[in-house]
């Protein structure tokens, strides 16, 4: 690879970093909407308010930056970074197609769940740094639904990267086949759910409740720093849905053609489980906190330790 | 000096800058923050060593979860906003002679043992997790297994003292 062509695929990866999500807010913007029987943005753009998401960037852009006066400075103006730039480093390793992606890294699974680990500081850091009590319990939550979604989501990767017998993206989508449709499906389910919960994302939404705690950690953030934890929150969903179709829906593999179509087929599967995630927002009310931690420990942990000891035994059985 | 010495040496730097200022900040939660960039320079570390397995497991564990779990305790009990003054207590002394000891003890365990010690970073399987699962699982099983039940008691134990109604008997129990 020369280093024009890796300086072309990583601009790739930065125009689909700031397209994808914003194609995704758009989609919950109107399909929220209908399932609430209203029209969602008409009028921005002029065809059913295609331009509203530019629109409103450009509205946060000349907003002011408020920094409360108890605020902790500099933390305060790292923490939407921290939030942000992980996503846009986990998609430089997503495999797109046959031999489509930027990096094709050996141990790319460990390499994704490492770097989406460190997202989660973001909402923390921003969190205590906003000197509000709400934003403080916003930052604990998030702090402590983190820490109980994080082992049930590696355990079920770990259940994928088992079966496949590779941690390499790229070769877990080449070693998928149909029949991993049934036999990881426990693992798809939690690793989907898990993700959710640490992007809380609605029906996992307790750290930034915008009805008891008014948006949590980011109540304080005002103008472009807001605009980013936004952006993070649907490059989280992109990042996922993207994962969820690597790791369990077999990539790039689709009925035909998958050597011209691959990345189409990629794509459709993004989208259709962008639009679940929207769909559980709209048909599901919040978890309390307890509910959450019972979710999590009582029913995922225990769920995909047994999808692990399922994997192992139908592997060494096949083999 | 190579161009991997180079970058090694440098986040050593980092490494050993962010660790002093997480002992010698006066804010709290400051201090948690500047552990993260400490681990993360030494996760990047192991990279340059092409161990690539280990360097995303630190990231994974120490900075997804170690930290956030560190922070959690800090902001439940207490996170003021700017220093706090009743930080350092009186076994400062004691404590600096304690941690370099252990620091002098450290360094020269490590030189006698390793100083002649050579990571060939032209053959990339030994940090490879392939490479790592297989030293593990053909040499090293019986301190894995060990570490493994240690964790497993730890465990118990932790759900030992958190559960009340399992303690001992308490004065007018019969």
């Amino acid at each position: 690879m020369t280093l024009l062509e890796i300086a072309a695929r990583l601009a790739l990866v930065v125009a689909a970093f700031l397209l994808l999500p914003l194609l995704v807010g758009q989609l919950e913007h109107k399909a929220m909407a209908h399932m609430q029987a209203r029209l969602g943005p008409m009028y921005a753009g002029g065809f059913h308010g295609w331009a509203q998401l530019i629109a409103d960037g450009v509205k946060f852009a000349q907003k002011e930056h408020v920094v409360p006066a108890e605020a902790d400075r500099k933390v305060f103006s790292l923490a939407p970074a921290v939030a942000l730039l992980p996503y846009l480093v986990v998609l430089v390793v997503v495999p797109v197609g046959p031999g489509l992606v930027a990096v094709d890294l050996d141990i790319g699974l460990f390499f994704v769940l490492a770097v989406m680990s460190v997202s989660v500081l973001g909402s923390v850091m921003a969190g205590w740094s906003s000197g509000n009590k709400y934003a403080l319990l916003g930052g604990l939550r998030s702090a402590a639904q983190l820490m109980a979604y994080e082992l049930p989501l590696v355990l079920a990767a770990s259940s994928v990267a088992m079966a496949a017998g590779t941690l390499s993206l790229s070769g877990i989508v080449e070693t998928w086949s149909p029949w991993w449709l049934v036999w990881q499906a426990p693992a798809a389910v939690i690793f989907f759910v898990a993700g959710l919960a640490e992007l809380h994302r609605p029906p996992f939404d307790m750290p930034v409740a915008d009805s008891e705690i008014v948006l949590g950690p980011y109540t304080e953030y005002t103008g472009l720093r807001f605009a980013l934890f936004l952006l993070a929150e649907y490059a989280g969903i992109v990042v996922l849905c993207a994962l969820t179709t690597v790791l369990f829906l077999g990539g790039w593999r689709g009925p035909f053609a998958d050597e011209e179509l691959g990345p189409v087929w990629f794509l459709i599967k993004l989208f259709v489980l962008a639009f679940v995630v929207i769909w559980l927002r709209v048909s599901n009310p919040r978890l309390r906190a307890d509910q959450l931690q019972k979710l999590a420990w009582q029913v995922l942990v225990p769920l995909s330790l047994a999808q692990l000891a399922l994997t192992g035994v139908v592997k060494v059985v096949m083999m | 000096m190579t161009a991997a010495e180079i970058v090694f040496v440098l986040l050593g730097v980092v490494a050993l800058a962010a660790a002093v200022l997480v002992v010698t900040t006066r804010q709290l939660v400051r201090a948690a923050l500047y552990l993260v960039l400490s681990f993360g320079a030494i996760a990047a570390c192991f990279l340059v060593l092409t161990a690539e397995l280990v360097a995303w497991v630190q990231v994974l564990i120490y900075v997804g979860a170690v930290v956030v779990l560190l922070l959690f305790g800090i902001m439940l009990t207490r996170a003021p906003i700017g220093p706090t003054s009743d930080l350092d207590s009186r076994n400062r002394p004691a404590a600096i002679v304690v941690a370099v000891a252990t620091a002098g003890v450290l360094v020269t365990v490590l030189v006698r043992g390793f100083g002649d010690a050579y990571v060939d970073l032209g053959e990339p399987s030994t940090g490879s997790a392939s490479g790592i699962g297989a030293n593990i699982f053909r040499y090293w099983v019986l301190p894995f297994e060990i570490l493994s039940v240690l964790l497993l008691a730890a465990l118990v134990g932790a759900i030992v003292l958190s559960r009340t109604d399992i303690g001992p008997p308490k004065d007018g129990d019969g």
